[in-house]
């Protein structure tokens, strides 16, 4: 099955290219643009979709800076 | 003295780090696919870009065959000192505690720094005077050191914190200044700063050597000992 | 041969052809070439891999001399530094790739240098860049260039372990829709490990290494080299190639391991124009045929066309010729180091290139065809009536004081510290680099002996638009006074003629006198040109770029423990300035572009005799330790040369140039063969016997003061810290 998993900054860690691109809007005419974390997706095919979870905690994921979800 | 280098895909300040290490002993590569660490006395994981960086610096790398034997070393007492990819390599694989985000800056930074030695009573920094500064350089893009509160109040008690930048010379947003932190039995070190590339004056600086020599002091010492 | 696609009018025209040279093709294979060969031809036989616009003119220039191992027509050229060792490099553009897409334009010409090099077996161990952008202050679009060219060339250099010791960065309008991006790399080798690029040994085989083949960059060498750029940049995007640095770094460790083990019997890598030249060019110099299957060759999307593998842009891969008897010697090493490894083909004699997928023959040229009988055309160069381009905007009051011009000078886009840059370039991995960016004119690599190497690489854009001829050898003069500086003489250069659309006479006109002034010093300095590339059709919508030869340089100096500074150093030491005593010249200079004054027709005069001999003498004071500082005064003139010896050492000085008729031009004027030097009394004294040294001053204090009777310029330190640090970096945040 093919599977998502979205990785983003923990809550409270800064995020200096999430800064950076919130920096960016409003130079482009973009107002009201706050709070942006820029993280990565991981998409793959999995045979064990409950593989998925320690997949994140071991390697696609760092639970000291990073949270992640799971998306089906 | 006979210390390990790992070389991983992608490790690029292997080979210096063998110069340096050599300045002080005898030095060898280590084959990251291998797990036999030829009867070192002491590891250095190096700088570079070990498997790209790529998904996180560091995160792969930490399952190769060799971080397992490196990791069995480690908790054997074996010194283990990680230089910059090598720091990232170690906090990974759960040698050290904390993790190394991005600059804030966001920009890769080559820079002469000054350290200030925090512990001096260190396996690698015995050498060196207390409060001692360090010129030594810095080259990275993912060296900003963080670690929970609680966990920094426990290093600090512990004297886990071993070098920090000189104060106003923060080059990356660094928790506390940090640069450099060693493990809770003291064996094994990471450093954001590259010694290696501060162990000739005629390129820089030689404070680097501290680190090296250190190290072989305390293996010495270890084996007189014995 | 299988049916195939008509070569139409149309698609010779699209890739590049003209009528009369697609009657040529047809006239030399005897029958229309199918899609494929067309696709092949067509590459070929374009500017950037057939120089048909410059071959005839790049004769001119030296290419022999006692130092030369390797010469023009291999990937790199090769120098001997003494110790059975060879200092192989090369400078290359990756103009109109960065243009389109500048982080990963910038990052793949700085992997396409590396290649080059280690293609020939050396061991890369420095990068040094030379880059053209529009002006900073008011163009969005050439920051977001110069940051994410710099952003690229970084992510490669130092994720793959080079270090990137120099470089240099000027910002011109007319670079504003054609920057540059020359990326130039050295390497070092055992002199008898230097390898070829011939193939030899029909029944050998071919073996493709590195990255699997994609659809990155096809059309690239012919569409995107060879034609001005338009507002249809966007379409052009998916085209554009991917650097892996990791890749790279995996390929070079593997490619210098089978060198070592004598595995290979030619190597050549895969760059413009991919699998078609790497493979002809190869067949060529060994007077040899190929045949390859494409059905072997390792592909990253289903459903490549014959014609996509062939012309594929995909970075990271090299092409070895392997005896029978090594290939599973040769597999085994590229399965250690990780990197995808596959034979495609083999050696045969008799001269022609066949591709085959499996059984089916797609392509069947002759080897000569291809590589070596491409029409070459003359130019018809014509002075242009008049400068074809626009004064610069004034930035500055006419009547600004002294104090206030030296200020605007060092905080202006072309003086003020690279510091921003530089600094995120690794500059010194490999353990070797001994003066870093800002404390030489030029970077210093230590080698095993107690000697070193001395890098520079430098142009003048808009002085050779001025004068192409006097422009051209003062960017030499400059390149081999920077090494001087360093304490080095050279042993070699190469070259990158970034030019415009050479069809057009001013432009050819341009590149003839800039050849023949770059022939001409070269000779008098007695430099080899060992290798070098071209980049023609520089232009945006608003015209040519200024012609812009950029030379990069290496020297040897014997002790590296010596290696100059430009900083000054002590504080009483004498401060003296060295150089023929013509009078400096504003005409071309930093200030006159400040002050917005149209381009003069003409550059200050100098005599070449009077200027090499300075440079060989500040090379000997070096060397000899009569001085413990010396920079050459270049774009900014006297009065910036000095505030950079200042702020280098991070003392002051108290200078006093005498009496002047014109101070500005005393201060501020430009031309080649003039330094700062700073030393003991009896070390300068010792100088003064070698060549003409004007004494003018003292090292000391936080401050810089220049007497100019009756004038006076005095800054603090600071003052002039201030500005130079900030000029750059107000445009990087």
């Amino acid at each position: 099955m093919r599977a998502r998993v979205l990785v983003r900054p923990k809550a409270g860690i800064l995020d200096p290219q999430g800064k950076a691109v919130e920096r960016a809007l409003p130079a482009l005419g973009f107002e009201g643009a706050t709070n942006v974390r820029v993280g990565r997706l991981v998409e793959l095919d999995v045979a064990d979709p409950g593989d998925l979870p320690a997949m994140c905690e071991k390697l696609l994921a760092n639970p000291l800076i990073e949270d992640y979800e799971i998306v089906a | 003295m006979k210390t390990g280098i790992v070389r991983f895909p992608g490790s690029c300040d292997e080979v210096d780090a063998l110069e340096a290490a050599s300045r002080v002993g005898e030095a060898v590569l280590l084959w990251h696919a291998d797990r036999d660490l030829q009867g070192v006395d002491a590891v250095v994981v190096p700088g570079g870009f070990s498997y790209g960086d790529y998904l996180r610096p560091g995160a792969i790398a930490r399952f190769s065959p060799v971080m397992e034997a490196v990791a069995a070393f480690a908790a054997e007492g074996g010194l283990v000192l990680g230089i910059c990819n090598g720091f990232q390599v170690l906090c990974e694989a759960g040698l050290l505690p904390g993790a190394l985000l991005p600059n804030t800056g966001l920009r890769f930074v080559c820079r002469q720094v000054e350290c200030v030695v925090v512990n001096e009573r260190t396996p690698f920094t015995r050498g060196c005077g207390a409060a001692e500064r360090l010129s030594v350089p810095i080259k990275h893009t993912t060296g900003r050191y963080h670690a929970p509160e609680v966990v920094l109040e426990g290093m600090e008690a512990h004297g886990q914190i071993v070098l920090r930048y000189a104060p106003g010379r923060n080059p990356n947003g660094s928790e506390r200044d940090i640069a450099g932190v060693c493990s809770e039995q003291g064996n094994v070190l990471g450093l954001m700063p590259h010694p290696e590339h501060a162990v000739d004056v005629l390129r820089g600086s030689d404070d680097g050597l501290r680190l090296f020599a250190s190290m072989r002091e305390h293996v010495d010492a270890a084996r007189a000992v014995a | 041969m299988s049916p195939s696609p008509t070569a139409t009018r149309a698609a010779y025209r699209e890739l590049g052809l003209t009528d009369s040279e697609y009657e040529l093709i047809c006239a030399k294979l005897g029958r229309e070439p199918n899609g494929v060969e067309l696709a092949m031809f067509s590459l070929m036989w374009s500017e950037h891999c057939a120089y048909k616009h410059s071959r005839k003119l790049l004769g001119r220039l030296p290419t022999e001399g006692r130092h030369v191992v390797m010469g023009p027509g291999e990937n790199a050229g090769a120098v001997d530094v003494g110790g059975d060792l060879a200092v192989a490099f090369k400078v290359e553009s990756h103009n109109h790739p960065s243009a389109v897409e500048p982080f990963q334009g910038a990052a793949t010409g700085v992997g396409g240098i590396l290649r080059d090099v280690f293609a020939i077996g050396a061991r890369p161990i420095a990068v040094l860049d030379s880059l053209r952008f529009g002006e900073p202050a008011a163009s969005a679009r050439s920051r977001f260039l110069l940051d994410r060219a710099v952003a690229g060339i970084g992510h490669y250099g130092n994720s793959i372990g080079v270090p990137t010791v120099g470089g240099e960065v000027y910002f011109e309008a007319p670079y504003e829709q054609n920057c540059l991006v020359n990326a130039m790399c050295v390497g070092v080798a055992p002199r008898e490990r230097l390898v070829r690029s011939a193939a030899a040994g029909p029944g050998n085989v071919l073996v493709l290494m590195g990255a699997s083949t994609g659809r990155d960059g096809i059309g690239g060498a012919s569409v995107l080299a060879s034609a001005e750029l338009d507002e249809a940049d966007e379409a052009k995007r998916p085209s554009v190639q991917i650097g892996d640095p990791f890749e790279e770094k995996k390929l070079l460790e593997c490619c210098l391991e089978l060198l070592e083990r004598g595995a290979l019997v030619a190597l050549q890598d895969l760059g413009a124009a991919g699998l078609t030249s790497s493979s002809a060019e190869m067949a060529s110099k060994g007077g040899v045929g190929l045949e390859i299957d494409l059905a072997r060759v390792p592909v990253r999307e289903p459903g490549m066309e014959p014609f996509e593998i062939m012309v594929s842009e995909s970075q990271e891969r090299m092409l070895g010729v392997v005896e029978p008897a090594r290939v599973d010697e040769v597999m085994a090493v590229c399965a250690r180091w990780e990197v995808g490894a596959a034979a495609i083909g083999e050696v045969t004699s008799g001269g022609r290139l066949r591709v085959r997928r499996g059984d089916e023959v797609v392509g069947d040229l002759p080897v000569a065809a291809l590589v070596d009988e491409c029409p070459l055309y003359d130019l018809a160069p014509e002075p242009p009536a008049s400068s074809p381009y626009p004064a610069p905007a004034a930035t500055l009051d006419e009547d600004a004081s002294l104090r206030d011009v030296l200020l605007a000078l060092l905080a202006s886009p072309n003086l003020a510290s690279r510091r921003p840059l530089f600094e995120r370039y690794d500059c010194l991995v490999q353990s070797r680099t001994v003066r870093r960016p800002a404390q030489s004119d030029a970077a210093v690599l230590a080698l095993p002996d107690a000697g070193g190497l001395a890098l520079s690489i430098d142009g003048n854009g808009r002085r050779v638009a001025c004068d192409p001829y006097r422009g051209t050898v003062e960017a030499v003069l400059e390149c081999a006074a920077n090494l001087a500086c360093a304490g080095a003489e050279p042993l070699g250069l190469t070259n990158c003629l970034n030019f415009g659309n050479p069809e057009k006479p001013h432009i050819a006109w341009q590149l003839e006198r800039a050849v023949a002034g770059m022939a001409d010093v070269c000779r008098a300095l007695d430099v080899p040109v060992v290798g070098g590339n071209v980049s023609l059709y520089n232009e945006g919508v608003e015209g040519p770029i200024d012609p812009t030869p950029v030379v990069g340089m290496v020297g040897r100096l014997p002790d590296v423990a010596r290696a100059g500074r430009l900083g000054f150093v002590r504080e009483g030491d004498g401060v003296a300035l060295v150089g023929p005593p013509y009078p400096p010249s504003l005409a071309g200079s930093e200030l006159a572009k400040l002050r917005g004054e149209p381009l003069p027709d003409h550059l200050g005069e100098w005599d070449l005799e009077a200027v090499i001999d300075a440079i060989a003498a500040v090379a000997e004071a070096v060397r000899e330790g009569w001085v413990v500082s010396a920079h050459d005064v270049a774009e900014g003139g006297l009065a910036v040369a000095l505030a950079e010896c200042c702020l280098g050492g991070g003392i002051g000085a108290q200078i006093d140039t005498g009496r002047a008729d014109d101070p500005l031009a005393l201060l501020f004027g430009e031309g080649p063969g003039r330094f700062v030097v700073s030393g003991s009394a009896d070390g300068l004294e010792a100088l003064s016997r070698r060549v003409e040294v004007l004494p003018c001053g003292t090292v000391g204090g936080q401050r810089l003061s220049i007497g100019v009777e009756p004038a006076q310029v005095d800054v603090l330190l600071d003052d002039l810290r201030q500005v130079h640090e900030g000029g750059l970096a107000a445009f990087m945040a």
